[in-house]
């Protein structure tokens, strides 16, 4: 089930580089310094010291005891990634793609954001690194999470609001990767979720398989034994393919990706693209998407800002097919009363 | 011989290739616009097909697309289009569109309706020959022009893989960028055209930034044709009076003759 380490770029009939030509050069570029970088032992090492004296890992393995008396069922374990730096899953990737970036003598960074999660985590690791940032955001947005705007703006990076569109993520997509094209040369794209053209889908997932290998790690040496279950939610997908991908090959290991519901699948507000979409090409790769009848890119809906996206990482879409994961989605009601009951029962604030 | 190919058969002829959305800024001005255009002398007219995410495309088609889509059109109101265009005009008609809607409208069926309506061939900005197989047969199939994007980043490598693929022409890109009317052509742009031109014999049009007479006249220095866009459509957007339009055309069909 695994994909060898060196592949096409297809995850069964997903995935793929659907790019305008002069991005082909560097996505080329960017394969070949990847492979490069992890083989790398001293990369490997600066990544791995990075990731714990800058970012704080490994992050706990928290058993939830009230939350799992009160759901009555399973004993719930939570991979703790709120406890990261910048206070997400996202600062992985940004560490992981701004080490690179810096090894392969790009000085300008661009980077898009949807909640501001992504584009916190960019413009911090830039900021350490002494790369420069501009981070495209929907204006829509900028309005929306305007602490993490200024956040963003502390450490000397640029937001460029975009006016375009539904102006939200698909949007700052679209403008990051305009900038790409047009200052390519001098600029690494700091994609933040498993999208995009090949190489970005593995490379997101192997700077976000920390998540699912440290877990695996933790629960044998907690309590001797794998999950029966493994749940995460569904955006462009980054932390579910992180803590999913090092247990591929554990059969008995059930993996539930959970979507964004919005105010239903039977209406159009929702951002559920396994669940309720077809396959498509939308930013460089082909995978489930949210369009109409006429192949347009639908406009989604969440109450979670995270996960408030029309496409999805390719190695899901793959996933769905082969039956390897499961896919569902929570309507907003729903994951309100998740995000309640988990402040409730554990004082632990999820993200949203 | 097909329609594009005899356009470079013609001898000391450069080509004047015009870009418009259809719909935009109306249907009614796609259906008068395009006779005009191959009237002032036009060799080859892009249709294209709006899609909701346009990211090869600078300000100017963006919103000529967003517009186009709230006006309802779809590709198969495109396809409509260039049927009632092929009855006006023998102009070759060239599909400009992403590869999302094509896909989504099915390959094949798509090439094969192309194909009855007296469409001549696609571009599609974000394909490149390595995903193209699919496209690239069905097109063959049905005796259609799949015209592949070369840009200044291009190895020697892509050049020449570009070069076989590319049927009618090879579209330069001519700066590393998406699509806009531009104030000069970029300095490297002669070197440029001529690294391809040592890996191929196929016609070279240039594209991208190209907005005034004089522009095109250099272009057409050194390529085979010159590809005007942002600025046709910038002339539509003031109104439903093709006066403008017409003006433009005639004025740049002088300037490479």
């Amino acid at each position: 089930m695994k994909q060898p380490e060196r592949f096409n770029g297809y995850f069964g009939d997903y995935g793929g580089k659907y790019v305008p030509e002069t991005l082909m050069p560097a996505l080329d570029e960017l394969e070949k310094a990847y492979y490069e970088a992890m083989s790398d032992s001293a990369f490997l090492s600066e990544l791995e010291s990075m990731s714990h004296y800058y970012s704080g890992r490994p992050t706990p393995l928290y058993y939830a005891r009230r939350l799992s008396e009160q759901c009555g069922g399973a004993k719930i374990m939570l991979k703790r990634e709120d406890m990261a730096h910048t206070g997400a899953h996202k600062i992985n990737n940004a560490l992981g793609q701004g080490l690179l970036a810096k090894r392969m003598g790009k000085q300008r960074i661009v980077a898009e954001t949807g909640a501001g999660q992504h584009g916190v985590a960019s413009a911090c690791v830039c900021a350490m690194l002494g790369l420069d940032c501009i981070v495209y955001m929907g204006t829509e947005d900028v309005h929306r999470q305007a602490l993490n705007v200024f956040r963003m703006e502390l450490t000397g990076s640029k937001v460029v609001p975009v006016d375009a569109g539904s102006k939200t993520l698909k949007d700052a997509i679209n403008e990051a990767i305009r900038d790409w094209v047009t200052n390519v040369e001098t600029t690494h794209y700091l994609i933040g979720s498993a999208v995009g053209p090949h190489p970005y889908p593995i490379m997101v997932r192997d700077f976000q398989s920390v998540i699912g290998n440290e877990a695996r790690q933790q629960i044998l040496d907690d309590y001797g034994r794998l999950p029966d279950y493994i749940v995460a939610c569904v955006g462009g997908g980054s932390n579910a393919i992180g803590i999913f991908h090092p247990f591929i090959d554990d059969a008995d290991v059930n993996l539930i990706g959970v979507e964004a519901g919005g105010r239903g699948l039977d209406t159009k507000d929702h951002a559920a693209p396994l669940a309720a979409g077809s396959p498509g090409v939308l930013h460089g790769a082909k995978s489930y998407l949210l369009q109409d009848k006429n192949g347009q890119v639908m406009e989604t809906h969440s109450v979670s800002a995270g996960l408030d996206y029309p496409g999805v990482g390719p190695e899901h879409s793959y996933y769905k097919d082969t039956g390897r994961a499961t896919y569902l989605a929570v309507d907003d009601e729903q994951a309100l009363e998740g995000f309640r009951m988990l402040f409730k029962t554990e004082g632990i604030v999820p993200a949203l | 011989m097909s329609r594009i190919a005899s356009v470079f058969e013609k001898q000391n002829h450069k080509a004047f290739i015009a870009y418009v959305t259809v719909g935009y800024p109306s249907m009614w001005a796609t259906l008068q616009a395009v006779p005009l255009l191959a009237e002032c002398g036009c060799d080859i007219i892009e249709l294209g097909i709006p899609f909701s995410d346009p990211l090869a495309d600078g300000t100017t088609i963006q919103k000529a697309s967003f517009d186009a889509l709230q006006n309802g059109v779809t590709p198969e109101t495109c396809l409509e289009v260039a049927q009632k265009l092929r009855l006006k005009t023998d102009v070759p008609l060239v599909f400009m569109s992403y590869y999302n809607p094509i896909f989504h409208y099915g390959v094949e069926k798509f090439c094969a309706q192309c194909e009855q309506v007296g469409v001549d061939g696609l571009i599609i900005p974000d394909l490149p020959p390595e995903e193209g197989t699919e496209l690239g047969e069905a097109t063959q199939k049905h005796g259609l022009d799949l015209v592949y994007l070369l840009a200044p980043t291009s190895t020697d490598e892509r050049t020449r893989l570009i070069a076989q693929k590319s049927s009618g022409f090879i579209y330069l890109v001519s700066v590393t960028g998406v699509t806009g009317a531009r104030a000069a052509l970029p300095q490297e742009l002669s070197s440029f055209v001529a690294r391809v031109k040592k890996a191929t014999d196929k016609p070279l049009c240039v594209g991208f930034g190209i907005s005034t007479p004089e522009q095109a006249k250099q272009v057409v220095g050194i390529a085979d044709g010159v590809i005007v866009g942002s600025r046709i459509i910038q002339l539509l957007e003031s109104g439903y009076s093709l006066d403008s339009l017409r003006k433009f055309a005639t004025e740049l069909r002088a300037a490479l003759d």
